[in-house]
């Protein structure tokens, strides 16, 4: 009861902060409200019994990304938005934004969309520890997987320098 | 289930009071006398000019950028520390190899001058 | 607390990529340590690693099950991903040579570009041999960010500019759907290890009716098709190719479509054989769009590199049409096809390579008028290549194209074919009108005598031996991909 109350008011925050995102006329308010809404994921995350992930979206995508996007936005000097919204874009969306919808909603009714269970269950979560499970995963099956994430890592780095680094 | 993080719910709202406390009780108990002088960003000095949305160089993009890719290293560190013991000496050679990975990726960073502020 | 067991490894199922990779952190860090503008014994290092990535393919070749696997189940260096991985070494190779002269011509002869080739190629390898989706994944990734930065490698030219941008605005929009279409598959089938996937199919014959399973290979297809440039999902071909560094759009253009294929052939035929009536049907459409979109599009093309963007779309349609085709010798036509067109293709970039301009000026048709007057050879080995790749004997394209059509019209698609041989006869009419200007047209403006280097002299050398060789004995290579495709 408390836990459904809770959830309703975090998922009311992230639904309007993400809102707030599309609708804010600077963008400095835009980046923050995305803040909050990554802090609003990191709760659902949470909520699911995945602490792990709660901390990664914090420390990586509410930390880092969006300190990235801020310097994008003073990069590029975006001012206040003047340009006037096309209404061509607004009907397209929000035909496309019906149809998920009630896509949606179909699926979740008829109930015809079901996944297969993994070994990892709630309750094995909560024996174990996420991080644990998450961690014996990464560095046993997948190995290989997990190595090529550092030379994906070393590619983005060498990218990073060659394309925005003035002199090279 | 939410129990064990009642520590957090509780900062985080002590957090929030604090914050929007300190706005409110001054705006509230505070004197207001305004004069040009008080309301100028900086009391003492040069005069401003301009507006302090200036373009910012491209320098802060690329550290913002490493940062983010060292970052990302970072995370996949926490769950190798949690199982370090369990591990074993397997697991530090197979974080020495991602380390070392990454590590070329640093010397080649700071030999090519990427983090000097050129 | 117990100690976790140590999963199996096996470094011999990983030895290719893991030289390359070893070698492109070395000359990572030689590039910056040692000082100098000249930077071409990079190229050369870079060779010497993929000889050694070469030999390791050669020896793992046939090796026996318990050397091909590794890393629980990640990986899988069968026949198959081997002959892929010597076409990927092939297209490094040749790009290698071609890229100094260009380089310094375009005065951006950065090392960066050597360890970014090899491990692009180490990302193309992983995408070959990958049994895991999170490997193929990841081989991906490394392999288009590679490219992502080689497209905008030439950072003074704004095409080179715009190419890297919109690469990897729609690149990473495409990888998107490809990693939604996995995680889809992981929830409908509770694993992302292909094998797995494909018993848990075998043994469930209801998951086939789940839409979760369903949107998932969808989405897969649509991730693969855009990296094999296949219509509708090309729309980034033609610009990034254009303004992509010449020697890069040539590795662009064999190497990771090459790679495409792949991991494409290894996720239908090896994850979802049930289904196969079912893909089969979307690739026979995919097919016919690919191959009639580049090829119309290509006819009105006035800039060469251009006109072989769209002509490398409908390459890809040709290929498309053996995966439809969904048996053996349809595999080993795509194989096949594949590593001629890393030769033909790349060996019209050298020559494009060499007429071509400082700031990427010269490359339109019309600048090739007169060639066969002024420069003989170079007019005859751009001939040999443009007569290959429209697919006329004796030249390689035409067996490839060959055994293509023929999977196709023993798996029953004999309208597929026709449509395919009607599209390789409309191709005819662009390439050879390169050869009219070549051959018919007095020259507008004096040639540079562009000096051949040993290099390119070899590149060239490679490619026309590679073209005509199997061109007009095609039983040993043939073999070759017919046994890598014996699963």
């Amino acid at each position: 009861m408390l836990e459904s109350l809770f959830f309703l008011i975090v998922a009311a925050v992230a639904v309007i902060s993400s809102i707030l995102v599309i609708t804010c006329k600077n963008p400095i308010n835009s980046a923050l409200s995305l803040v909050m809404t990554f802090f609003c994921l990191a709760t659902f995350y949470v909520m699911l019994d995945a602490p792990f992930m709660a901390a990664i979206q914090v420390i990586v995508y509410a930390g880092a990304i969006m300190v990235l996007i801020v310097f994008v936005i003073m990069l590029l000097n975006i001012r206040t938005e003047t340009g006037r919204k096309t209404t061509h874009a607004i009907l397209a969306g929000s035909i496309i934004g019906l149809f998920v919808l009630f896509q949606t909603c179909y699926f979740l009714t008829k109930g015809t969309l079901t996944g297969t269970k993994g070994a990892m269950d709630t309750a094995l979560v909560e024996k174990v520890g996420h991080v644990e499970l998450i961690g014996k995963a990464l560095y046993t099956d997948f190995l290989l997987p997990f190595e090529i994430t550092s030379l994906l890592l070393l590619v983005a780095i060498i990218g990073a320098v060659i394309l925005s680094k003035r002199k090279i | 289930m939410l129990g064990a993080y009642l520590p957090i719910i509780v900062l985080v709202a002590v957090a929030a009071a604090f914050g929007l406390g300190s706005i409110i009780l001054s705006s509230l108990i505070g004197q207001k006398k305004p004069s040009d002088v008080k309301m100028s960003p900086y009391e003492c000095g040069c005069d401003p000019v301009g507006s302090a949305r200036e373009r910012f160089s491209i320098k802060f993009y690329i550290i913002a950028m490493l940062f983010i890719l060292f970052d990302i290293e970072a995370v996949f560190l926490y769950p190798w520390a949690v199982l370090f013991k369990r591990l074993g000496m397997f697991g530090l050679m197979e974080m020495g190899v991602f380390i070392v990975i990454l590590f070329v990726g640093y010397i080649y960073v700071w030999k090519k001058g990427a983090l000097e502020w050129e | 607390m117990e100690t976790i067991p140590m999963p199996a490894i096996n470094f011999a199922a990983v030895m290719p990529e893991t030289i390359l990779s070893v070698f492109a952190m070395v000359l990572l860090l030689v590039n910056v340590f040692v000082p100098g503008k000249q930077k071409a014994y990079l190229a050369y290092l870079s060779l010497i690693g993929i000889i050694a990535a070469g030999v390791s393919v050669f020896n793992a070749w046939d090796a026996p099950l318990a050397l091909r696997e590794g890393f629980n189940g990640s990986v899988l260096q069968d026949n198959f991903s081997l002959f892929f991985k010597g076409i990927f070494l092939v297209s490094a190779a040749l790009t290698l040579l071609i890229s100094d002269q260009y380089l310094n011509r375009e005065n951006c002869n950065h090392g960066e570009i050597y360890p970014l080739i090899l491990l692009s190629t180490a990302g193309m390898m992983l995408m070959a041999s990958g049994t895991d989706l999170m490997t193929i994944f990841l081989g991906l990734e490394v392999l288009s960010v590679s490219l992502y930065v080689l497209a905008g490698f030439n950072r003074d030219n704004v095409k080179s500019n715009e190419a890297g941008l919109k690469y990897f605005l729609l690149g990473a929009f495409s990888t998107g759907f490809l990693l939604y279409g996995m995680a889809l598959t992981y929830g409908a089938t509770g694993s992302t290890k292909i094998g797995s996937i494909a018993s848990f199919v075998a043994q469930n014959a209801a998951v086939t009716a789940n839409p979760l399973f369903l949107v998932g290979m969808l989405l897969m297809a649509v991730g693969f098709s855009f990296k094999i440039a296949a219509a509708p999902f090309h729309m980034w071909t033609p610009d990034v190719y254009e303004g992509a560094p010449t020697p890069i759009t040539a590795f662009m253009s064999a190497g990771p479509k090459a790679a495409g294929f792949a991991a494409f052939i290894r996720v239908m035929i090896f994850a979802f054989p049930t289904l196969k009536a079912d893909w089969s049907d979307l690739l026979w459409i995919l097919a016919v769009l690919t191959m009639t979109v580049g090829n119309i599009i290509a006819l009105s093309q006035d800039n060469i590199k251009r006109m072989l963007a769209y002509s490398s779309i409908a390459h890809a349609g040709y290929a498309l049409v053996g995966f439809a085709a969904g048996n053996a010798e349809g595999a080993a036509g795509i194989l096949f096809y594949m590593l001629s067109y890393a030769f033909m293709n790349i060996g019209a970039f050298a020559i494009i390579v060499l007429i071509g301009k400082k700031g990427e000026a010269n490359n339109n048709i019309a600048d090739f008028a007169g060639l066969g007057f002024r420069r003989p050879v170079l007019a005859l080995l751009m001939a040999i290549f443009l007569f290959s790749l429209a697919g006329i004997p004796p030249m390689v394209g035409f067996v490839g194209k060959f055994y293509l059509f023929s999977a196709a019209i023993k798996s029953g698609f004999i309208w597929l074919a026709i449509i395919g041989v009607l599209n390789s006869a409309a191709s005819v009419y662009y390439y050879l009108r390169v050869m009219v200007y070549m051959y018919m047209k007095d020259p507008v403006e004096e040639f540079d005598w562009v000096k051949v280097t040993p290099a390119i002299a070899l590149s060239l050398l490679i490619s026309v031996a590679g073209v005509m060789i199997p061109g007009v004995v095609p039983g040993y290579l043939l073999q070759l991909a017919q046994k890598a495709v014996l699963f």
